[in-house]
């Protein structure tokens, strides 16, 4: 009876905490919107649709597909699945790249001498101003898109990598080499894992890197799907409700894909959170 | 089996090390034991072929030591940086295994053997930053156990844990050396542990670090903590190598140990 009354409070005090925090959040956010919804609703121009206006248009061009295909409608197809489908290939060569070149550069003293001063040359260079020399290397179209997102988002997770593999504990290498580990497992099994955190951090990066970039090199000639095809394409027929659609469509992408990344990591690199924690 | 001769070390112009002449014998514990900062983590990793020293040599089994040689295992002061954070205790058991040419399971079931003759099979799964110091230190000897060394190197392997733990693994180390017949030379600065373990005593003198003296332990194999260290023999030999340590021992230190005047001529 006593503990019943006195856990009950409790439960119900965290509860609260729990929507509180929640609350505060998104509350701004919430706020944000309600005033944008009013003042737009005021204004009553073309060129500020309200949010509502918004999310059903949203939904009318992309999500009232048949259940079968997850409700997304061929508009849906042409213009999320290919832009999507480029950024993650950008975004897998840029970190199968990165982590190679960084793990290199990291570790190896000649690695760094030879290559440090093209990629300290190469890193500062906006990458938007490279899309005229992809446009004439590659085929106009997905492979120039790819390389483009791939030439900025490699060079945070190459940093880091580097960065993380060259500060591997001495006695964690030392442990390896008394124990005579062969090269392939000290780099699987005691480099890697020591430059994850970093490695983690630049992906972040990376990210949000590949997404800037993916839009803009569809907005260049050439392009035939994607979102930023789309979004050119609404401009020029003055759609303004599918242009607001992709910029808001972008920020929810942009949103769950750094969500996910960070879930990925908590998992990944739970020892690292834990053994902080135990050192404290 | 192991065969130190005329081996000197210098960081730079730093001398750390000077003339020291040293032989192992198979199943043999030696401990070493010296003053902080006169070369005994310099001497170890010597003998691991982790740094090559600047003179002299080191012969393991007949062969020069260049470079980390087969069938040796150490186990370093810091466990807790020697363990790997992202490793759960019995992968960080398993990891030397690869090298043996074992399947993955063949490599757990070998952990889990060494980890129960420490007494941690429980903590198979848990990661390192769990447990606490002692545990930890218990998993990078079950680690080096489990590689079956040859020769067993320990720099102060007890160095950081509380007194109650340290005995515990210091009669864990004599039950391997009894046990499985293992050669150990073992670090300490504890003048106690040094000889309470050794079958031999190496005491150093520093600057330059150089071997003062080294001592057999006239005691029975079997040692227990409490007899043994009431033991009148014990008694006069740790205070002989607490005055070896100290560099007052004026009657054996210059005989013995090679030239004590090098103090004064450096
Ligand atoms: N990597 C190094 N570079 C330069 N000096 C070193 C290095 N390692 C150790 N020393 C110096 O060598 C001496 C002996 O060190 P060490 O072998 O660690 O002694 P001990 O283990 O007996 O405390 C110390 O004076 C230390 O400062
Ligand atoms: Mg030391």
């Amino acid at each position: 009876m006593t503990t019943a009354t006195a856990t009950a409070p409790r439960r119900r005090g965290v509860a609260a905490r729990l929507a509180l925090g929640v609350l505060h959040r998104w509350l701004p956010l919430a706020v944000l919107v309600a005033c944008w919804e009013a003042a737009t609703r005021i204004a009553g121009s073309v060129f500020f649709p309200p949010p509502s206006d918004i999310v059903r248009w949203m939904h009318e061009i992309w999500f009232s597909g048949p259940v079968g295909r997850l409700f997304l409608t061929e508009q849906a197809g042409d213009a999320i699945g290919p832009s999507l489908g480029r950024m993650a290939l950008g975004l897998a060569i840029a970190t199968v790249a990165g982590v190679a070149v960084g793990l290199a550069l990291g570790r190896s003293e000649r690695a760094f001498a030879y290559l440090d001063p093209l990629v300290q040359f190469a890193r500062v260079i906006p990458p938007p101003t490279l899309v005229p020399v992809f446009i004439v290397l590659f085929n106009l179209g997905t492979q120039m898109q790819v390389a483009s997102i791939v030439f900025s988002a490699v060079w945070p997770i190459l940093l880091n990598t580097a960065d993380g593999a060259r500060s591997v504990d001495r006695l964690q290498m030392d442990t390896a080499e008394t124990f005579r580990l062969s090269g392939p497992d000290r780099i699987r099994y005691i480099v890697i894992p020591s430059a994850l955190p970093k490695i983690f951090a630049g992906l972040r990066l990376a990210l949000s890197l590949a997404l800037i970039l993916m839009i803009f090199s569809e907005l260049l000639p050439g392009t035939s799907d994607g979102l930023g095809f789309e979004l050119t394409n609404a401009q020029s027929q003055s759609d303004l409700p599918t242009v607001w659609a992709v910029i808001v469509l972008l920020g929810i992408l942009g949103y769950l894909f750094n969500t996910i990344l960070l879930a990925v990591e908590r998992r990944v690199l739970g020892w690292h959170r834990g053994a902080r924690k135990a050192d404290a | 089996m192991l065969e130190i001769t005329g081996l000197g070390h210098s960081y730079g112009d730093h001398h750390v090390l000077r003339d020291v002449n040293l032989t192992v014998a198979e199943k043999e514990l030696v401990t070493i034991v010296g003053p902080s900062g006169c070369g005994k983590s310099t001497l170890l990793r010597c003998i691991a072929g982790l740094i090559a020293p600047t003179a002299g040599s080191v012969v393991l089994n007949g062969t020069a030591i260049d470079g980390v040689p087969d069938g040796l295992a150490v186990v370093f002061q810091d466990y807790s940086r020697s363990l790997m954070p992202w490793l759960t205790v019995r992968d960080n058991v398993a990891l030397p295994l690869r090298r043996r040419g074992l399947g993955k399971g063949e490599r757990r079931a070998e952990a889990l053997r060494a980890l129960r003759s420490v007494g941690l099979e429980d903590a198979a799964a848990k990661y390192p930053w769990q447990l606490s110091g002692g545990m930890q230190q218990r998993v990078s000897i079950a680690r080096a156990l489990a590689y079956r060394p040859s020769l067993l190197l320990m720099d102060e392997p007890f160095g950081s844990v509380d007194a109650q733990t340290r005995e515990d693994l210091e009669d864990l180390v004599l039950r391997f050396h009894r046990d499985e017949g293992m050669t150990i030379l073992l670090v300490t600065h504890d003048i106690d542990e040094s000889v309470y373990l050794g079958d031999r005593v190496v005491v150093l003198a520093r600057d330059p670090g150089r071997i003062r003296k080294e001592l057999t332990v006239t005691l029975p194999p079997d040692r227990d903590q409490i007899a043994t260290r009431a033991d009148p023999a014990f008694v006069r030999l740790r205070a002989e190598v607490g005055r070896l340590v100290r560099g007052g021992a004026a009657d054996g230190g210059a005989a013995d140990g090679g030239p004590a005047d090098h103090l004064a001529s450096e």
